[in-house]
Formats: structure tokens, sequence, C-alpha cells
């Protein structure tokens, strides 16, 4: 009889929560790339200097915006977006875990850790 | 060059990285970022971005398997996320305001650091005795699954440990690296845990560590999905099927063959950044 959550559990939701994190990015940044490749694979690359990503490859709503139409690049970054939010999403579950099994001080160790890189995008 | 070729080829590279990374357990990020800059002649502000999305994507992807086999120590992963994180924003931070020279120099430096330190004799790892006691409180102290059973381990120097992450942090996030040497290098020497506990946690949070600094990175506009897309697909592709002979492979000879590349990586961007070609 198992009265409350153990760290087992957590670890397999976790696992999981990583897996399909993922998977779900790696088929969108592929589903980008095929786009993106069939718009501009014959073009030539420019990578040699630094200008810095326009709005729309920065900013999700824009990004969503320019998918709409048919873009293949912001939906590479949409996908990039999924995989960032990955490991941060098992930090946020981690908060869930650790309060289920009544273990306060990790609890408050990992708000401090989410909160740190959410203050940071 | 068009942009399909350029990308296959790209893909291609990151595979082998992404292999080699995981198998030596130094990351593909260390060769992602040269061969960028000195193969492709990308910028170095590209290259630290796409190696950030391709560190997430491995570290992630190998965690979520060895998370299942219970290997990894998430109660010390997630203590010392804490000291990672902070030092890798700062890093982020930091890297908008230097030089690309001297950041390609610092690259070198940490590259050889890296290469050298997957050499050091490891400290043999405390299995038996009194735990400390800052260990203890924080429950760091756990078991690994071996042949014989569960066998039990002992976390110590907890303090030193902690501070060595903080610099492994800030390296992540200034150079765009996972540092996974450097946090190995943390848990095994300082904090005397076994080796597979210590690699496989380390990777477990390097993931975290890049969320942290890609944020900045994305806001500057250093994170292109041109690249991202074969380098990311490629490192996780090359990552997984590492992962998969991770547990039955010997790896000392393919260390040795990795880090004298590293090496060579490492000496031609000192020598890009001080001659001012990067």
């Amino acid at each position: 009889m198992k009265k409350r959550i153990q760290d087992t559990d957590m670890e397999k939701v976790i696992g999981y929560l990583l897996r399909y994190g993922v998977i779900s990015a790696s088929l969108v940044v592929l589903a980008g790339g095929i786009v993106y490749l069939y718009r501009h694979g014959h073009q030539l690359p420019a990578y040699r200097e630094f200008h810095g990503e326009p709005d729309k490859m920065r900013n999700p709503r824009l990004m969503l915006e320019a998918v709409m139409r048919g873009e293949g690049r912001p939906l590479i970054q949409l996908g990039l977006l999924i995989l960032i939010a990955t490991p941060i999403a098992r930090i946020a579950f981690s908060i869930f875990g650790y309060l289920l099994e009544k273990d306060y001080l990790y609890t408050v160790l990992t708000v401090i850790v989410l909160l740190a890189i959410l203050l940071n995008f | 060059m068009t942009i399909l070729v350029f990308t296959l080829i790209l893909f291609g590279a990151a595979l082998v990285a992404g292999l080699l990374g995981s198998l030596t357990g130094l990351g593909g990020g260390v060769v992602i970022i040269p061969l960028l800059t000195l193969v492709f002649k990308v910028d170095i502000h590209y290259a630290i971005g796409t190696s950030l999305v391709s560190v997430i994507a491995t570290s992630s992807g190998a965690a979520a398997a060895y998370v299942r086999e219970g290997i990894a120590n998430i109660r010390l992963g997630m203590f010392l996320e804490l000291a990672t994180t902070a030092g890798a924003i700062a890093g982020a931070w930091l890297a908008a305001y230097m030089p690309t020279e001297i950041i390609a120099i610092l690259f070198g430096i940490v590259l050889i650091i890296s290469a050298g330190l997957s050499f050091a004799r490891l400290a043999d790892p405390v299995t038996s005795g009194p735990s400390g006691v800052l260990a203890a409180k924080l429950r760091l102290n756990s078991t690994m699954p071996t042949e014989e059973g569960k066998t039990p381990y002992f976390v110590k120097n907890v303090v030193g440990g902690f501070f060595m992450m903080n610099v492994a942090g800030i390296i992540s996030g200034l150079l765009g690296i996972g540092s996974g040497a450097f946090k190995v290098i943390a848990m095994d020497n300082v904090m005397r845990i076994p080796f597979k506990v210590s690699t496989t946690t380390s990777n477990f949070m390097i993931g975290v560590t890049a969320a942290a600094s890609v944020g900045v990175y994305l806001q500057r506009g250093y994170i292109d999905p041109g690249l991202s897309m074969p380098v990311m697909l490629g490192v996780l592709g090359g990552a997984l099927v590492g992962t998969r002979v991770l547990t039955k492979a010997r790896t000392t000879s393919l260390k040795i063959v990795f880090a004298f590349v590293i090496l060579v990586l490492a000496v031609e961007m000192i020598y890009n950044g001080i001659a001012h070609q990067i």
C-alpha cells in the first residue's frame, strides 16, 4: 500500500514529459524545416555576418501569425520554443510533485529555479 | 552551396557530433560551435544560439531515458540547478557585452580544459561511512542500480560542489555549451558520487541550465531557425543512438580520439580569436 507519491513515480512522469516534449518539438521543427527547404532550399545561405533575427523570430505571437501565412522558418522557431519549454515544464511539474511528497524544502528550491528562468524570458 | 546542401551537410555533421558527444559525456555543443564558426564561417553569435538549442535537445532526450532507469539523482540535480541557472543567466548577459574575439579565445581555453578534465583521474565514490550533515539534510544521498542490487552512496562537500556548479553555469551561459565536463568533475571529484550517477545527473541538469540562458539569446536574435533546425535534429538523432549504446560500450579509446579533435578545434578557435578572424 502506497500512502503518497514517491520519488520513483515522479521519475517516471518526468521521463515521459521530457520524452514527449522533445518528440513533439522535433516534429514541429521537422515540419517547419520541410516548408523552409521547399521555399528557400535553392537560395544561398548568409550567416557570415550577424544581423540578428527579425521580430517574427523572437515574439511568439508574431511567430504564429507568420506560420499562418505558410512560412517555414517561424514554424521551426515555434518548435524550438516547445523544446525550450520542455525542461521548464519539467521544473514546474517537480514543484507539484514535491508538494505531493510534502517535501517543502525542495518545493521552495524548485520555485526559485523556475522563477529565475521565467523572469529572464 | 545552396541552402539545401548546406542544411544536409550541417545535419550530417551534427549527427556525428551528437553521437560522439553523448558517448564521451562531453556533449555535442563543444564541437558544434567550432564547426559552425571555423568550417561554415558562421558568426559566433548564431553559433552559440544554435548550440544552446541542441544542448537542450540532447539533454532532455537523453535524460528521458536515464531518469526512467533510475540512475540520475534528481534531488541532487534539482538542488544544484539553483547554482547552474543563476550562473547561466549571468553568463548570457555577460556574452552580450563581450567582444567576439574574447569569446572565441575563452571558448578555446574552456575546450582544452574540458578535454583535459575528461582524463582526470576520478576520485573513488564514497559508498560507506557517515554522511555529511548538509547532504543528509538536503536528502542528497541515494542508491544506484548495480548488478548486486541497489548500492547506496553518500554525497560529500556539498558547498564546494555547489560553487563549482555555479562556475559551470556561467560557462554554459557565456559560451553556449552544456559544460558537462565541469558538472561531472564537480560531482565526481568534489562531491564524490559514482561516475554513472554524475554523468546522468549532469545530463539531466544541462537542459535546465541552457533553458535559463536561451531566453536571453532568443530575445537578442541569436537563435536562427535555418541553423537550429538541422543541428538540433542531427545532434538529437546522434545522441539517441549514443544513449542506446552507452550502457554497453567501453568509451576510453573514443574519449582519446574525441579529446584530440577538441584540442585541434580549441587551438584553431584561439588562433582565430587572436588573429581577429572570428
